[in-house]
């Protein structure tokens, strides 16, 4: 005689360890006053050129550090520590993206309170980072010119999930023949509304914009947070 | 390639329902979003690496695909989008940031052996 088996509902999240440490890093961040802005591009966008400049030019009026990942070396942390702000490596190995507990075992010995902005590099992957939550109130989405205009049209998913979108190496717009309109509306059909940067890391172009957006966005936190601290309540 | 450390979560999960019922599973049953960033051919492929040498070595994968499924303000009511280019009502065009569906991700069922 044959049994049929029996069906046994469950619901299960399979990436509920992440998303729990995420959630657990998201508050200590919120605790502490701390922004997170992670950033995604394809390898080669230029996420270490952009971020190497921001940091030299947000350090001057606030504490910012940088959490860096990468398969194999750590020359992006060597790169990212002549900003002279604290950079610390994930190497990955063979993972092609960052989990939350890689960033949390990364936090170690480090005091988060003393950092007003906190970025994370990605590895350079447009495809698996996009199912991993890191705890961060900003995702980045990186496209260099050189990438050709349809790049969110081929990678929706990681654009959908992105907060905000910057086109890097804008310098090379003219050489490459960018379309640039072409790219907004991309970006902006596979996430409607979304912000765009155009920037030169290279020259300073359009840095004054972005940075201003991020600020503006860590203040915003900041109200928010006081606003709903116990203390903020009279 | 994320895949595989998704197919060994998946089976990790499942063979920890199995322990604590003493059974064998003879499938999972998954819901799979458009929008989950995993491919349905490379988890199908991973998954049997991951469960050999398993309580769950054999077992099936029965994925569902769930559809991207967004909330259309200008209509008020939920629709189905046709493609993942293209995040606006295909009805009347309204643009949508407001995700329902499509990012599942979740092991809804076990076949358990009797």
């Amino acid at each position: 005689m044959t049994t049929e088996p029996r069906l046994l509902e469950v619901r299960k999240n399979v990436l509920k360890q992440n998303d729990i440490l995420a959630r657990a890093l998201r508050d200590r961040f919120h605790a502490q006053g701390t922004f997170v802005i992670s950033l995604v591009s394809s390898p080669g966008a230029g996420k270490t050129a952009l971020l190497e400049r921001t940091l030299t030019l947000l350090k001057e009026q606030h504490r910012v550090a940088a959490l860096v990942g990468d398969l194999a070396t750590e020359n992006d942390a060597q790169r990212l520590a002549r900003s002279g702000v604290p950079v610390k490596q994930i190497t990955t190995g063979t993972v092609c993206h960052l989990e939350a507990a890689m960033v949390e075992r990364a936090l170690d010995g480090w005091d988060a309170g003393q950092i007003d902005l906190l970025f994370i590099e990605n590895v350079g992957n447009l495809v698996c980072p996009a199912s991993y939550d890191l705890g961060e109130d900003l995702r980045l989405v990186m496209l260099s010119v050189t990438e050709g205009e349809d790049k969110p049209l081929k990678y929706p998913t990681i654009f959908n999930s992105a907060d905000a979108a910057v086109v890097t190496k804008y310098d090379l717009a003219a050489a490459v023949e960018f379309d640039e309109l072409a790219a907004v509306a991309n970006i902006r059909a596979v996430r409607p509304e979304m912000p765009v940067f155009l920037i030169s890391a290279k020259s300073g172009e359009g840095m004054d914009n972005y940075l201003q957006f991020l600020t503006q966005r860590m203040h915003r936190k900041r109200r928010d947070v006081m606003d709903r601290s116990p203390a903020g309540v009279h | 390639m994320h895949e595989l450390s998704i197919a060994l979560n998946i089976v990790d999960m499942a063979q920890e329902e199995a322990e604590r019922r003493n059974t064998q599973v003879e499938a999972v049953h998954l819901e799979l979003g458009a929008l989950s960033g995993v491919v349905k051919e490379a988890l199908l492929f991973s998954y049997g690496i991951a469960c050999d040498g398993t309580r769950l070595e054999g077992s099936r994968l029965v994925v569902k695909d769930i559809p991207i499924e967004v909330f259309c303000s200008s209509c008020r009511i939920a629709k189905t989008l046709q493609s993942m280019q293209w995040f606006h009502c295909p009805d009347c065009g309204a643009a949508t940031t407001e995700i329902l569906h499509g990012k599942e991700l979740a092991i809804t069922a076990l076949e358990l052996k009797q």
